[in-house]
């Protein structure tokens, strides 16, 4: 058995494809959400589904550039956001206010992301089928 | 989905009474995943004192009554001493593409936690 995927290799033989939103809302560091999140995150890319990540709250610091951790004895796995396109994972959205509100821009950030409103997450999230925060 | 462990955070208790409820409305309850510190819901070596709930036995039960499939997540079960040896009664440890397979099988999937 894959214990990564739980046995299942390739999509769970359904043929079915939902909208999977991913929502992080807390520090890249402090608490191990963020970190476990993107794990469920690669792994939904074995599924064939239709997958998006929204980055508000605090959440918009795990794609800050310039992450350095060593001093914490923490891994920095900020990379992995740089290689969640090779997963064909690439709607990333981040909510405006979360953003302005820290003093950050799109430019800030590791990789290009959909700068969207709160109003127009709202609505984004509206639409999901499956809706998972971390 | 469960996020968070017994006791400190109400997650537990509130996807417990929960998926009680929704049982005996008549729904059907795919899977309960254990993932994050949820994964602490599931040992066996779980001891509250006698005037308390036990959560731990309480998901059990839930298992053994209505055979609900609960699952650990392994990844985050081996980062906090979770192993077979100290599963309790009615829940498997397996990977997170159960969870994945849960939202795509699932009408809805219900997330506990902060």
């Amino acid at each position: 058995m894959n214990e990564t995927t739980g046995g299942i290799e390739d999509g769970d033989g359904s043929g079915i494809v939902k909208k999977f939103m991913f929502v992080n809302r807390k520090a890249p560091y402090g608490t191990i959400y963020a970190l476990e999140g993107l794990e469920v995150v690669l792994i939904s890319a074995a599924f064939d589904q239709d997958v998006s990540m929204v980055f508000l709250d605090d959440g918009v610091y795990q794609l800050a550039k310039g992450q350095h951790t060593k001093a914490i004895d923490v891994k920095n796995f900020s990379p992995t956001y740089r290689a969640l396109e090779g997963y064909d994972i690439e709607k990333l959205y981040v909510e405006r206010e979360s953003l302005e509100i820290r003093g950050l821009n799109a430019g800030d950030l590791l990789v290009p992301v959909e700068v969207l409103s709160s109003a127009a997450m709202g609505d984004l999230m509206k639409t999901q089928d499956v809706v998972i925060g971390f | 989905m469960v996020n968070e462990g017994p006791y400190t955070h109400q997650a537990s208790d509130s996807a417990y009474l929960f998926a009680k409820a929704t049982l005996e409305k008549g729904h059907q309850i795919h899977r309960v995943f254990f993932y994050h510190d949820g994964v602490n819901n599931a040992t066996r070596l779980t001891e509250p004192p006698q005037d308390d709930r036990n959560v731990v036995t309480r998901w059990s039960k839930l298992a053994e009554d209505h055979g609900v499939d609960l699952v650990v997540c392994v990844a985050a079960a081996m980062r906090r001493g979770i192993r077979d040896e100290n599963l309790a009664p009615g829940f498997r440890i397996s990977g997170l593409g159960q969870l994945v397979e849960s939202g795509i099988q699932a009408d809805r999937l219900v997330v506990f936690g902060d």
